[in-house]
């Protein structure tokens, strides 16, 4: 049998089309992304409320002293954080001062210097970098470039600078600094991926202006570009600092390990996402594993206190929001 | 659209109907606990097949504490650990729990020197150098065990486990033995508040391996198989007869035939006397419900476990694992015919 051509044979619009359908459709779609937005609360709130329950026994002993105290001794069960929240704010903060000028003067190159046929391939590398799991960058740190660092790099520091407090004490390789070089490697591509986003979204016209005022090429950049992506690459560079901040495994098998404040970069130090991912499986008794709760729950806070003062800052800039990704 | 003819669906339909009557008639132990015990535990799971099909293993290595927990919790039908449960933690059971040894291991001392020297320690220098009291390779202390070597002016840079370990627990149970000091300021334990300013840790015996390998002057402690497998050198401890024994299964073995061995299996067998007993030795037991939780399981595992400390302990010296003494498997039989 031959099908009816609808050219030939024009049938009439279905009648379902023709009358007003209830919008079912319309309200369901609304309510459900609704539940889906309110979700995030949710979670956010489980994650907080478990923390809170399991930290506890620790924070009934110890209270507030368990924010201020540097010890750590599971034999005699007495907890502390300190040691674990200046690990993990020092090796941020090396992250930060390492990956940030890296990751803008790569973003501004691809952006407003590098030839055409560069920008894609570069950018390539880059996510690819991204993509690499934390555990293999934590083995390559601990077998290429915690020796290699150790042997070219700290070294010479520890003796060229080593009258310093800063690079004073034994070389061993695994140290703060190393922990902080990769943590750098980790938030490199994020920063530079947000920030190149930002970057392209400066309107052109912006660049030609200046170009028509005469402005030289790097007046250009710095005035015309980056002057108006300010608040975007705050906010690249927050959302690197989340990442470096939560950073385990690759920051385990590069620092040390050792709870200390030592005011050496190259002593061996301690992160609160590396003692949770080291003590938990092993944690027996009552107070050992609240207290790695605790360490969870002071790690949140950190977080969330990072996020809220950034906010604050954020507000305090002028210029338009060009952050695509938020 | 792909058609399916009726009688190729209802065949396919049979065949899983028969697949899942065939699954539901196995028996599935869940166990966790110690990663000491995981490459033993695999290792026997495949070989039991070929004794009793219809039963089949699972296995978590996610620790020993979480061993522990899992098993009181119900969640597991047996628990592994590499320090027996305590007293204290046993009266939280819902019922009674029977723990047996079922593998034993030595810890080896590894350290980085020029030139690989057959190194020999006694227990006071290695708790002096864990301690930071022997900071150098060339002190008295050590020169004093090793005559006729020529040890360098080089740091002594101690390494530990970064992450809760069996490991630990047996290195630092004999440091406590060995030496009060050690016994008051660091104790024994899966981990340990390690003396300050000393040194470093690493994660994993794969980490400690590497770090002793890359660091001129490290020495550190880790499980004889990784010792041997990374072909990193280890030391020859002095034990309570005076004699320098290295780490072996059989050294491990004599230190198991000669410990005093509880009824409860409550014990430990570092420093053990025997004269081929190597020190730093240790058990790993395995945590079992006396009747079990799930039912149906008790019989089968009883007759696993069984096979595992008896039979089984031949398969597993290739892995560098101590075979029990048979006296102990005689006693943990008798135990396990009242598991049900």
């Amino acid at each position: 049998m031959q099908e009816p051509s609808p050219m030939n044979d024009p049938a009439p619009r279905p009648a379902a089309l023709s009358q007003p359908l209830p919008r079912w459709g319309d309200g369901i779609f609304k309510w459900l992304t609704l539940a889906f937005a309110l979700s995030i609360f949710g979670l956010l709130f489980l994650i907080g409320y478990e923390l809170v329950q399991g930290a506890r026994p620790t924070l009934a002993k110890f209270g507030w002293h368990f924010l201020v105290s540097t010890d750590w001794d599971p034999v005699n069960d007495v907890y502390g954080a300190l040691t674990f929240i200046y690990g993990t704010v020092v090796s941020s903060a090396i992250a930060l001062v390492i990956a940030v000028p890296i990751s803008i003067g790569t973003a501004v190159y691809l952006t407003e210097l590098a030839p055409q046929w560069l920008r894609q391939p570069l950018t390539m590398f880059i996510e690819l970098l991204a993509a690499v799991p934390s555990v293999i960058l934590g083995l390559w740190g601990i077998f290429v470039m915690v020796p290699f660092c150790r042997d070219h790099f700290f070294h010479f520091l520890h003796e060229r600078l080593g009258f310093l407090p800063l690079f004073k004490g034994p070389v061993y390789g695994v140290s703060m600094l190393a922990g902080g070089m990769i943590v750098a490697i980790m938030i490199i591509p994020i920063i530079t991926s947000v920030s190149r986003e930002i970057l392209r979204s400066v309107p052109g016209l912006q660049r030609e202006a200046a170009y028509a005022l005469g402005a030289t090429r790097w007046e250009v950049t710095t005035i015309a570009v980056l002057g108006q992506a300010r608040k975007g690459l705050f906010g690249a560079v927050i959302l690197g600092l989340g990442r470096a901040l939560g950073e385990t495994m690759a920051v385990t098998m590069v620092i040390g390990n050792t709870p200390q404040i030592a005011k050496s970069l190259l002593a061996p130090g301690y992160t609160l996402a590396s003692v949770i991912a080291n003590e938990f499986n092993e944690a027996t008794g009552t107070l050992y594993p609240s207290a790695l709760f605790a360490i969870g729950l002071v790690l949140l806070g950190i977080t969330l206190l990072v996020n809220i003062l950034a906010q604050g800052l954020l507000r305090t800039l002028s210029g338009p929001a060009t952050n695509p990704r938020h | 659209m792909i058609e399916i003819k009726p009688e190729r669906f209802l065949a396919l339909l049979g065949f899983c109907f028969f697949a899942a009557w065939h699954l539901g008639a196995q028996t599935l132990i869940n166990g966790a606990g110690s990663t000491f015990d995981y490459p033993a535990f695999t290792k026997w799971f495949e070989i039991y097949r070929g004794v009793d099909s219809n039963v089949s293993f699972n296995y978590q290595s996610i620790g020993s504490g979480a061993g522990q927990k899992l098993l009181l919790n119900q969640t597991v039908d047996f628990g592994a650990s590499d320090a027996p449960m305590s007293v204290e933690t046993m009266s939280t059971a819902p019922a009674p729990i029977i723990q047996l040894p079922i593998v034993a291991g030595g810890v080896a001392i590894i350290y980085n020197l020029p030139g690989d020297p057959r190194l020999k320690l006694d227990g006071p220098t290695l708790a002096a150098i864990f301690l930071g009291e022997i900071t150098s390779w060339n002190d008295p202390k050590i020169a004093a065990l090793n005559p006729g070597l020529n040890l360098p002016d080089v740091s002594i840079i101690p390494i530990h486990r970064a992450d809760g370990s069996g490991t630990s627990y047996i290195f630092t149970d004999y440091l406590s033995t060995i030496s009060p000091e050690w016994k008051q300021t660091v104790g024994k334990g899966s981990s340990v508040h390690w003396p300050s300013g000393i040194g470093l840790a690493a994660k994993g015996s794969e980490g400690v391996a590497g770090q002793v390998k890359q660091l001129p002057g490290g020495i550190a402690y880790a499980e004889l198989a990784y010792a041997d497998q990374s072909k990193i050198p280890f030391a020859s401890i002095q034990n309570p007869s005076g004699q320098y024994v290295l780490p072996s299964p059989a050294s491990v073995s004599a230190a198991l035939a000669t410990a005093a061995i509880p009824d409860d299996f409550r014990f430990s067998i570092v420093n053990s006397p025997g004269r081929e007993a190597y020190p730093i030795s240790g058990a790993s037991w395995v945590l079992v419900y006396k009747a079990a939780r799930n039912p149906g399981s008790g019989t089968p595992l009883a007759s696993f476990l069984k096979w595992a400390i008896t039979r089984g302990q031949t398969n597993c010296a290739s892995l560098d694992y101590a075979p029990l003494p048979e006296t102990v498997q005689q006693r943990e039989i008798k135990i396990l015919d009242t598991v049900n």
